[in-house]
Parts: structure tokens; sequence; C-alpha cells
């Protein structure tokens, strides 16, 4: 298929990194989406869990937020949120989290608590809900954001969540013994921490994007991996599966119009 | 053994200017009946408790009945900002706002301290975050066995915890299916408890002998309120409006529409009134 969107090549590329075997903490949003494509597609045994308590879930529509009827609905089980985070997050149960975030630096850490100063912030994000744990207890991170320079900047005003810190073995001097963010997944490229510095690196390019775009919307000198390739276009299984989810999602969440 | 009163009266006896109040609810039950009968009597100075305060607390917040507020995640799921929350803390209106600011592990786990009777929690936690930067709560422990830091955070302990559930029997056991989120933790580690119910049953039969059930010598005060949970949802009752909670973005972020919405549907509105959004769904095909 050659006729897709930025953001639909974005949430495919995202969900090809998953695979049966994951059992997976999905943030809302983008990485949803990308899970729940993964689940339709290539990886139908795969095990969902979201922070609200519901585990191997299996949505028809995606959730407006953590905690739809739809998830607990289509869950295998679900556990009181205390359960949630200490026997299955803290417990080590989890090979992968999936996270969105406002903003992110060269070394994967993220920000949704503020822009500004904490005491004084110009704009109050939502803040960190399960992402400062998910990020330190999940064997692997991956993240989906979209590329901007707003996004992705050089230096964050606050670290909500941990990526690889300041980079190098950050991680391992702070006694975590999971591998932290490993593929970046943008509507542009995909980026991977570089093996020894752990900044983020371009190792793959979307149809139709050249390099200067992906350097004009980064907010820091962006490197590019010695070994660039080029991502496959969406297969039309991948791209209707999410055009249809899209679909039923947006159909589901206007439906009801009632005192709104 | 609870008392089952009606809201206004459970509110007038439980509530009292100036306590931690929890209402809680991760995304499913959350006691807006409840929330909005505060609102009416008036109660000001509040410590408001949730994890994911959302858009009951944005109303809370917007019309100045809290001092200060603990949480772990301040938003609209799905849609983007509190906007009466961001007001409060960009710009102090209608007053100041003191924040506690956690994570969601550190919170369920602080709840969980609290209904044991423990003084604090311990977590593997805030590793390389931000947050105990700027809150003087997020402390650390070291293992006396291991050596191995942990993080610690203080139990948290309400006044008053305000749950909905589905339903309690005449003598007031409460029985909560679905996501169950902290409510059982909230109520335990809470001096007193108020717990709204879209019904009211002669047998609670719990579905399980693993139900999760809050017995009625652990409950302070039992409200018949049908709808209490709209515009989130009771499970077996009626969905969540999502709808709602995509157009309340529009309502909320402007001052004077957000007091407008608060005229009507609250200070000029009665607990019955979330009646017309109850409903019992039919028994799922298994």
């Amino acid at each position: 298929m050659t006729d897709f969107t930025p953001t639909e090549m974005m949430t495919i590329a995202a969900s090809r990194e998953l695979s049966n075997d994951d059992v997976c903490f999905v943030g809302i949003g983008a990485p949803s989406a990308a899970c729940n494509v993964a689940r339709l597609t290539h990886a139908p045994d795969i095990t969902l869990i979201y922070e609200s308590g519901t585990v191997g879930t299996r949505p028809d529509v995606l959730p407006l937020s953590i905690g739809d009827g739809e998830l607990c609905d289509t869950a295998l089980f679900t556990v009181s949120v205390p359960e949630m985070f200490r026997y299955w997050l803290q417990g080590g149960r989890i090979t992968t989290g999936f996270l969105g975030g406002a903003q992110i630096d060269k070394f994967a850490n993220l920000n949704t608590t503020v822009v500004g100063s904490y005491d004084h912030p110009k704009v109050r994000l939502p803040g960190g809900g399960g992402a400062p744990e998910i990020a330190s207890n999940c064997g692997r991170i991956f993240i989906t954001m979209a590329l901007s320079k707003r996004g992705f900047v050089e230096k964050l005003p606050f670290i909500t969540s941990m990526g690889h810190g300041e980079g190098g073995d950050h991680r391992e001097r702070l006694g975590m013994k999971t591998k932290g963010p490993t593929r970046v997944i943008t509507d542009l490229c995909i980026l991977e921490p570089d093996a020894v510095s752990k900044e983020l690196t371009v190792v793959s390019i979307h149809d139709g994007v050249t390099r200067e775009q992906i350097v004009d919307n980064c907010g820091w000198p962006i490197k590019f991996a010695d070994q660039v390739i080029a991502t496959p276009v969406p297969t039309e299984i991948e791209l209707t599966t999410l055009r249809d989810i899209n679909a039923r999602t947006k159909k589901a969440h206007q439906g009801d119009r009632e005192a709104a | 053994m609870a008392k089952i009163v009606s809201l206004a009266e459970a509110i007038g006896e439980n509530v009292r200017d100036g306590d931690t109040v929890a209402m809680e609810g991760f995304t499913h039950l959350i006691p807006y009946a409840a929330g909005h009968e505060v609102i009416r009597q008036g109660r000001k100075d509040l410590f408001l408790v949730r994890m994911t305060p959302d858009i009951l607390y944005d109303q809370l917040i917007g019309v100045g009945a809290a001092r200060g507020m603990k949480f772990s995640w301040g938003g609209n799921p799905g849609v983007g900002s509190l906007h009466r929350f961001r007001d409060a803390v960009e710009n102090q209106w209608p007053r100041p706002l003191e924040i506690e600011e956690h994570s969601h592990a550190a919170m369920a786990n602080a709840y969980e301290a609290g209904a044991a009777n423990l003084p604090f929690a311990m977590l593997r936690g805030y590793i390389g975050a931000d947050l105990p930067k700027v809150n003087p709560n997020i402390k650390s422990v070291t293992c006396p066995f291991t050596s191995e830091v942990l993080a610690a955070v203080p139990a948290i302990r309400p006044d008053v915890t305000i749950i909905h559930a589905q339903r309690a029997d005449r003598k007031g056991n409460v029985l909560i299916e679905g996501i169950v989120g902290v409510q059982k933790e909230a109520v335990l580690a809470a001096r007193r408890s108020i717990v709204t119910v879209e019904e009211i049953v002669d047998e609670l039969a719990p579905p399980s002998p693993n139900s999760v059930v809050l017995p009625t010598w652990a409950v302070t005060a039992i409200s018949h309120v049908p709808g209490g949970a709209f515009p989130s949802y009771a499970h077996g009752y009626y969905p969540r409006s999502n709808a709602f909670y995509i157009g309340w973005d529009d309502i909320a972020r402007d001052r004077e529409s957000f007091t407008a919405w608060i005229k009507e549907n609250v200070l000029d509105a009665r607990p019955e009134d979330f009646a017309r959004h109850a409903g019992k769904a039919p028994a799922k095909a298994a």
C-alpha cells in the first residue's frame, strides 16, 4: 500500500515490534492502538495489560481511558490496582512496557509532568501515572510519539520517567536490571539507543521521508546509524485492521451524546 | 454497622470542612453524585486524595472546595488536560492548590499500607525520576536483610473515603465488581466511609466466594443513588459516557461556562437526578 498517513505508519511500525510472546503493559493513546493492531494481525496470543488491572484483554474498540468497561469485559481476569503494580509489574512479570509522552530527550527520558518550573509551571501536564515504575520494572520499553521540535528536546524541564538517564551505563549504576527503552517509533523514523552511549539514533526511515525532515523536526542534532534501513510500507492487512479499529472506536466513543 | 441513609445525611454527618477526603474509582465507579453533594453542602478546605483525579476533582477544585490534592495522574483520560486543575496550579484560580504528587505504584502501595494499619509503604520505585526532588514525602528505606535501598511514602489515612458500588444488602454489606481499583484499600484505610450504590437488595448473593465484599461493620454510611457514577460507569449497569468526557473539555476550558454548568447541574440539581443515567445491562451470554 502506498496511500497512508505518517500517523498510520507510526502505529503500524510500532505494532510490528510486538510478538505473541510479549506480556505488554499498554499506555493509552498511540501505544494502545499499536498493541491492538499487533493483536489483530501477527500477534493474536499477545497478553495486553492495562494499569486499571485488566490482564489479557482483547478490546473490540480502543479504550478512551485505561479503565473502560470494554477492557474488563474482554479480559482473562481483572485484579485490584495495588495487585497490578505490586505482583505483576514490580514482580517482574511484564516483558514490555509501551509508553508515550509529551516530551523526550536524546536518552529516552520522558516528561509528562510540567513545562516550565515545577512550582510555577507554564503548562501543568497530567503527571506520571504508572510510567515511573513501568519504565524501571518492565523488561524493556518501547516508546511511540510523533517527531517534533516541541516533543524531542535537548533538555527536559522534568524527568517523569527515566530512560537511559545521562546515557552510558546510568541504569546499571542505579541498580536497574531491566533494559529500558530499546526502540522509539515516530511518524518519520525509528530510533534505537546507541549500544554504548545510549543516545537515540535513527535506524530506519519511513517511506517518502528525507533525512532533512528528520533533522528539522528534532530538537537536538540527531545522529543516524551507519546502517539505516527503509521501514517497510504498511501491508493492506495492517492498514485495514488499523482503519477498522479506529472507525469502530470513533463510532463507539461518540455514540452516546447524552448530557455531553 | 453501616447506616443506610440519604446522600445528604451521609455527606452531612461524615464530611467536614478541612477533612482529608478520598473519592476513589479507577475510571470505573467514580462517586460523582456524592461529590456533587459535597459541593452543594459547601464543604471547604478539603485535602483531596485520589490516584486519578478526573472530572469530579476538576469540579471540586473549580468551585474552590479544595485546599490541596494528593494524586498520581491528573488528566481527562484519552482527552487531555483538566482545565480547572490547570487553572488552579498555573493561575491560582479560584484559590491556590497545594499539590503532593506521586506515581500510581506509590499511591496504590500507600493505600494498601493505610488499610494494613502501617505507617508507610515501600516500593522499588521512582528510580531516576524527578518527583522525589519536589515531593518531600518521597523518602527511602534500606532493607535490613539485603541493604537494597527502596522508596518509602507515608500511608494514606483519609478522614473519610467515598466510593460508589454496584449493590448493598439491607444490612449494609457491599459488593464491588469489575475494575475494583483501590476502593477496598481506600475504605479500609479511612476513619469513616460512605458508599453510594446502584441497588439495595434483600440478598447480596456475591457471584464468587472470592468476590470483593465490604462487610457492613467496615462501612460507616450507605446511600442508594442509582446512576450515581455517571459519567463514569457501573459494570453490569450502564457504560461509561465517553462522549461526556470528550464534551467536558469545552465546558471546563472556560471559567464562565464551567461556573454555569456547576450551577445548573450541581447546585440546582438533586441526587435523584442521577437516576436518569441508571440502567441494568442484560446478563451477558456466556
